[in-house]
């Protein structure tokens, strides 16, 4: 006899197999929405998994945890995918050391912009403390912001939301704002979205070039250093 | 495909051994990607197993942030309270990073071409 559906949803939604498929089906949908829309910046391929899943865990009930206990073999790779960013730089080295000066300034300037302007502006327009420091490390790739989000008294899990929200932004947003600059060499590109955007504008701009791919994890690696070493004193000063 | 994952494994093993050891702020993955570049530089470069392993990794490097981007749902109150000064901050903030790194970067590389000694 075999057992009502309802008896095998309770089996599957306890087991870790059905977080891990429906990350992966969800994935695969939207990349390949992504792709048939000729790699369109708006149709980021996280944004539309992560609707598709929110939908869908809501829809069911279902709880993050519950969730994540599958899709944590998912998350776990970004380790392993963290070192493997050395590949493409050590291909791209030569270009980054002919670049060595404009970099380490736009770095600077580009890591201080991105902590300093988010709390300004949720400041301005009445956010309470906590979100406000949650801010703070958006654009740093998740584990160190969530680090950084704990020790200047920030709410950590939001903060790994945020982080990924600016991700899409920067991944949806930068191409925009690069040609409406006029700025077309891939490695400032790169850089400039793998300061902003970490992660998931390094991944876009690697779907761009391996030039662009390369100075974008540079940036995300250095920005995140930088940010984990300067946010705390910084915020600290200013009170 | 084995051996290229444990190579990546190995180095981020190593990376975060020596972040908590030496109670550095960065993670070990970061850490675990400067011992591999310094490897790569010793070696004189990837071999081909480990260039393909870390090809495909990279080429779904967003599929790795689903999991973390599906949290969104734990703070749906607090994002629902506070969402326009949370969405004007990304928005801005983010726009604003874009345009001051890669201005930055421009000015610093023309810099040498104009004058000799720029600091």
């Amino acid at each position: 006899m075999t057992p009502p559906i309802n008896e095998i949803w309770v089996y599957l939604s306890a087991s870790p197999l059905l977080g891990l498929t429906i990350t992966l089906l969800a994935y695969q949908a939207a990349f390949w929405l992504y792709r048939r829309s000729g790699m369109n910046p708006l149709a980021n391929p996280v944004l539309i998994a992560v609707t598709i899943l929110v939908l869908f865990l809501t829809l069911t009930a279902t709880s993050y945890e519950t969730y994540f206990a599958g899709a944590q073999f998912v998350h776990f790779l970004l380790g392993p995918a963290t070192v493997a960013l050395a590949i493409p730089l050590y291909t791209q080295f030569r270009r980054v050391r002919s670049l060595l000066l404009p970099v380490l300034a736009g770095l600077v300037a580009g890591s201080l912009t991105a902590a300093l302007s988010a709390i300004a502006v949720a400041r301005l327009f009445g956010a309470s403390l906590p979100t406000q420091l949650s801010l703070a490390p958006k654009s740093v790739t998740t584990p160190i912001a969530m680090g950084i989000a704990e020790r200047i008294g920030g709410i950590p899990s939001l903060t790994a939301v945020l982080v990924i929200v600016t991700g899409i932004l920067g991944a949806v947003g930068a191409r925009y704002i690069f040609d409406a600059m006029q700025i077309r060499d891939p490695a400032i590109r790169g850089f400039a979205i793998g300061v902003a955007a970490h992660g998931i504008g390094t991944a876009r701009a690697f779907q761009i070039s391996e030039q662009a791919g390369a100075f974008a994890a540079l940036a995300m690696g250095l920005n995140g250093a930088l940010t984990a070493l300067l946010l705390p004193p910084v915020l600290g000063w200013l009170g | 495909m084995i051996a290229a994952l444990t190579q990546l494994l190995v180095m981020q093993l190593l990376g975060e051994v020596v972040a908590h050891w030496l109670a550095l702020p960065v993670p070990g993955p970061v850490l675990g990607m400067l011992f591999l570049f310094v490897a790569l530089v010793l070696r004189g470069g990837p071999d081909a197993e480990l260039q393909a392993t870390s090809g495909n990794l990279l080429q779904h490097l967003s599929l790795l942030f689903v999991p973390a981007g599906v949290g969104i749902m734990v703070h749906l109150h607090r994002v629902a309270d506070e969402w326009l000064p949370l969405l004007l901050s990304l928005l801005i903030s983010t726009a604003a990073t874009l345009v001051v790194t890669a201005l930055v970067m421009k000015l610093f590389m023309r810099a040498p071409a104009t004058s000799g000694d720029t600091p």
